[in-house]
């Protein structure tokens, strides 16, 4: 089985060690795992920004990178939800993409849904509390989890994957799912309402008791975790991957 | 009327000033959502109405002229005096010729975002006819003279400090007297006065029935009623997309409306209007006002499902921390922000990007409109549109360019994590990212490229 590891730009530049858990985390689980140095950016940013020209070289050029593997594996939800959901608007007859749509796959929904693990490589002992960061793609447009707003029975892949942890006692924050406020250019476009946004989630966040924000978007865990540390608290944002591979809160 | 000029952003910025005030906005409106949720729950059959209402709408919206003029049939069957207005000058025209004609010097008006949409108030006031809105949010913007926050709830910004205050400017209430139920009490011995003393009354309509000709209108203060029992003319104005083919159909809607809207089981009143008492007169004003135009876009007719029930701006995280005043459009909050841009992307651009695309609009519509897709196809029409501010418009080339190019975004990145640990804070803390209150992320040493190829070299090794 070979796999593409899709590494979003930011988390290239700015979370390397989150990267390099996943594909530790693939390896261990004996996946053939390659990285196409080739990659760039999906084009979320510019398909959120209205530029469909880019937004479409963009999806053209990411197809012609990763068509040709088993699979394509990224720890983020949101680049992964824009790949597989959004690229349509700019691909919708092209053959290559079809082809390659369905195997794409956020990281803990190719843990569950391919490889169908039951354990982890080696055990991971997690003696602390941690809040779990539903990130909104994640959850809207991957189903995640089963979403405040719909009547549907509950259900998460992120608590399901944590209780193969030993030790962790996990909460949800008052709000389960309420957005951090991140939202891309949002961020800069709007910072004030993103920042009081952020503010709120993380004191949400903190009144579980957690030490740490778990979630499987970097880019949310990115913008709380500038918050946090202007505002020196000492709750901590972590990668999911990062707990699995037994390195968490060491990083 | 609302300022066209509005730029969301700042508008939002200046209201989370007063972060005591956004905070209780955010959680008086977050506490609807949970009575909305509440309610929902209760309805084990919750999902298959929001699929059954969404395919009604759908199939309607594919044959809407022939519903159109089946209803205007079964209403003048009924002796209603149908009009049709292209435009909101035509229907402003249209309601000023029936009060003319009817010598109307004061007209009592149930909630109707039409009218706001319309601009109809400051036309009639022109013409020299008395408006008075009779819902009591909608009173308390007039008095105040500015627009709805919010389509249901159009006070929802205000606290009952601030409407003792204007209480007792405009009504003469005792000054500092908090009290909501005397306050209340005030305001209705008002509206009665004018309710007793108006020449016509006008509704907004929540439902038209093709095959009844009637028209439904859902209140929860009964003012609809009174406004149209009183006076001797009743003028209905809907928006083209009110129509529903049957009135088995309408249960299904109703069912859903006040739940989404309010949390509440079912509005306090829910009118039927098929003709003019004896002796008075009734008209329907059916407005297309850009509609049509909506309903001929591929992206865009999905918006025209729309119930009004204003769900999506009680979920709406954007949309809780600026109020609807922050939106240059007349209907703030996700509906808004695409209905805005769908009237003029020049002016109302600004709107389509008050949104993290988080989709939890999406997910609470009860007519399951795509809100936070069309957000995002907004924001095309934007960008082609030339709306975007020069500096954003560069970086995005740049990031469209870099794209392409991976070895120089490489190079920026590095470039990137080797300087901005030397910058001094005080540079990096007036910046978009910093200002508010957030701390750039920490640089490492090496990107996952570096290591990885690091790491394939000594795997080789």
């Amino acid at each position: 089985m070979k796999v593409a590891l899709f590494i979003p730009c930011f988390v290239n530049e700015l979370y390397p060690h989150v990267a390099m858990a996943t594909a530790e985390l693939l390896e261990s689980y004996g996946v053939d795992v390659h990285y196409p140095l080739a990659q760039s950016c999906c084009g979320q940013p510019l398909s959120n920004n209205g530029d469909s020209q880019g937004a479409c070289d963009a999806a053209r050029r990411f197809t012609g990178i990763f068509k040709d593997y088993d699979y394509i594996v990224s720890p983020s939800g949101s680049c992964t939800s824009h790949v597989k959901h959004h690229y349509g608007w700019y691909l919708s007859g092209d053959s290559d993409y079809q082809a390659m749509q369905p195997r794409v796959y956020e990281i803990v929904e190719f843990l569950q849904d391919v490889l169908k693990i039951e354990k982890l490589p080696k055990p991971v002992y997690f003696p602390h509390t941690v809040s779990i960061h539903q990130s909104c793609h994640g959850l809207r447009e991957l189903h995640h989890a089963a979403p405040s707003e719909l009547m549907i029975p509950y259900h998460s892949r992120l608590e399901r994957i944590l209780q193969l942890v030993d030790g962790i006692e996990v909460k949800q924050p008052e709000r389960r799912d309420e957005c951090c406020g991140f939202g891309g250019t949002f961020s800069v476009d709007e910072p004030e309402v993103s920042v009081a946004m952020g503010e709120d989630r993380v004191a949400q966040h903190e009144a579980t008791g957690a030490q740490y924000i778990v979630g499987a978007d970097p880019s949310c865990l990115m913008h709380m975790g500038g918050i946090i540390r202007h505002r020196c608290r000492p709750i901590r944002p972590l990668h999911i991957v990062e707990i699995l591979t037994g390195r968490g809160g060491a990083a | 009327m609302k300022n066209d000029n509005i730029h969301h952003a700042e508008a939002a910025a200046a209201f989370l000033q007063d972060r005591e005030q956004a905070r209780w906005h955010d959680s008086a409106i977050w506490w609807v959502r949970q009575k909305r949720d509440m309610q929902a729950k209760q309805l084990p059959e919750w999902e298959q109405l929001r699929e059954l209402a969404q395919q009604i709408k759908a199939h309607t919206l594919s044959r809407l002229d022939d519903y159109l003029l089946q209803f205007q049939a079964n209403a003048e069957k009924n002796g209603v005096t149908v009009h049709w207005a292209a435009d909101a000058d035509e229907h402003n025209r249209i309601v000023h010729g029936i009060l003319a004609a009817g010598g109307v010097k004061k007209l009592v008006k149930s909630k109707s975002m039409l009218t706001e949409e319309c601009g109809l108030n400051p036309y009639l006031e022109q013409h020299g006819i008395e408006v008075i809105d009779t819902d009591l949010g909608e009173r308390i913007v007039q008095l105040r003279q500015e627009p709805p926050s919010h389509i249901v709830m159009p006070a929802i910004h205000l606290k009952k400090e601030q409407i003792s205050e204007l209480f007792h400017r405009e009504l003469g209430t005792e000054a500092g007297n908090n009290d909501p139920t005397y306050l209340t009490h005030a305001a209705r011995a008002n509206l009665r006065e004018h309710f007793l003393t108006a020449d016509a009354g006008l509704t907004g309509v929540n439902f038209a029935i093709a095959e009844t000709g009637g028209v439904v209108v859902c209140t929860n203060e009964g003012n609809a009623d009174l406004g149209t029992a009183l006076p001797p003319i009743h003028i209905a104005s809907m928006g083209l997309e009110k129509i529903i083919p049957r009135l088995e159909h309408l249960g299904v809607f109703t069912r859903l409306l006040a739940r989404s809207a309010i949390g509440s089981p079912i509005t306090t009143y829910t009118s039927h209007f098929h003709r003019a008492r004896p002796g008075g007169q009734m008209h329907i004003v059916i407005v297309d006002n850009g509609r049509s135009d909506i309903l001929g876009n591929d992206d865009f007719y999905q918006s025209l499902r729309c119930i009004r029930c204003g769900a999506c701006m009680n979920t709406c995280p954007v949309y809780r921390r600026s109020t609807g005043h922050s939106y240059s459009y007349i209907i703030p909050g996700p509906i808004g922000s695409t209905l805005g841009p769908s009237r003029d992307i020049k002016k109302h651009g600004s709107m389509a990007f008050a949104c993290t695309t988080c989709g939890s609009c999406s997910n609470v519509c009860p007519v399951k409109i795509n809100l936070h897709e069309q957000l995002v196809l907004q924001r095309k029409r934007a960008f082609d549109a030339g709306t975007l501010k020069p500096a954003k418009k560069m970086g995005l080339l740049a990031m469209r360019f870099l794209t392409q190019h991976p070895s120089l975004m490489d190079g920026g990145g590095k470039v990137m994590r080797k300087v901005v640990p030397i910058v001094p804070e005080s540079l990096t803390r007036h910046s978009a990212w910093s200002r508010p209150g957030r701390a750039l992320p920490e640089m490492p040493e090496q990107s996952f490229k570096e290591m990885w190829q690091a790491r394939q070299k000594d795997k080789k090794a």
